[in-house]
């Protein structure tokens, strides 16, 4: 698909860097002119995706994360988080709501929320190479 | 970005502020816990009034402490959250467990 704009961002899996993706993402985001609710939607999906690398891909190792936003024709944002982990093994029972490998300190609600703040969430895995989330929404809409 | 703990007759509240992420929940659930620990109140009050931002980690922090007030036999209520806290809140369907109140 064309891309009308575009921004790529690189980082080590460090749990500090989640607050700056998630604000990087909303600035780049701006000039489609988002709704508040949009803005805060679109933060929230950054930060679960990007918190998952982190947290699920890295569990041990440090490695880096990859994030790459491109402006789509029709005012559609696309977002691609990236890491190089742990990868998952059954992406089916990963999306189930509450479904966690992460403990009492995870909600497993992650991928619902990216699912129910974007328009289309997609998920590429392999265990052991890595994960890729690829979400897509529509900024702008009053 | 803080916690501020006040105990009351049995209530204890809990006043978060700023953004609510996997990097900050755990300290803040390490103060949460002491705090219920020292005063084992009957009602735990989580004040989200000056929350910018939440993601799923707040929803376990939220969990998190409603399972320990389970255990001490008291209940905890989430109140004055945030439009955005609100939206994520409702993503999850926390609020069928858990008394969840608007910033009005
Ligand atoms: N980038 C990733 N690398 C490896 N595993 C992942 C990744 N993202 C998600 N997962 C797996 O999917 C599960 C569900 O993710 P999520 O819905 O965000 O819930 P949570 O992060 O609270 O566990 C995680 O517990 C983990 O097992
Ligand atoms: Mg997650």
């Amino acid at each position: 698909m064309r891309e009308l704009n575009s921004v790529k961002l690189e980082f080590p899996a460090k749990s500090n860097n989640e607050s700056f993706a998630r604000s990087a993402v909303a600035c780049f985001a701006a000039q489609l002119d988002p709704t508040v609710d949009e803005l805060g939607d679109l933060k929230a999906a950054v930060s679960e995706a990007v918190t998952n690398a982190v947290v699920h891909g890295y569990p041990e190792k440090m490695g880096k994360i990859c994030v790459r936003c491109r402006i789509l024709k029709e005012n559609v944002l696309e977002v691609l988080v990236k890491d190089w982990g742990r990868g998952i093994e059954n992406i089916e029972l990963a999306r189930t709501p509450a479904y966690t490998t992460g403990g009492s300190d995870r909600s497993g609600m992650g991928f619902t929320i990216m699912e129910s703040f974007t328009d289309s969430v997609k998920i590429r895995s392999k265990p052991g190479k890595g994960t890729a989330v690829l979400m897509r929404k529509k900024l702008g809409c009053r | 970005m803080g916690t501020v703990m006040r105990e009351k007759n049995g209530k204890l509240r809990i006043s978060v502020s700023g953004e609510v992420d996997h990097h900050r929940a755990r300290d803040t659930m390490e103060q949460i816990e002491e705090a219920v620990e020292r005063t084992l109140p009957r009602e735990c009050i989580l004040d989200l009034r000056d929350v910018t931002f939440m993601d799923s980690s707040g929803i376990a922090l939220i969990l998190k402490t409603h399972r320990r007030m389970n255990e001490i036999g008291g209940r905890v209520l989430v109140e004055n959250v945030p439009g955005q806290a609100m939206r994520v809140l409702e993503a999850s369907a926390i609020d069928r467990i858990i008394s969840i109140k608007a910033n009005t």
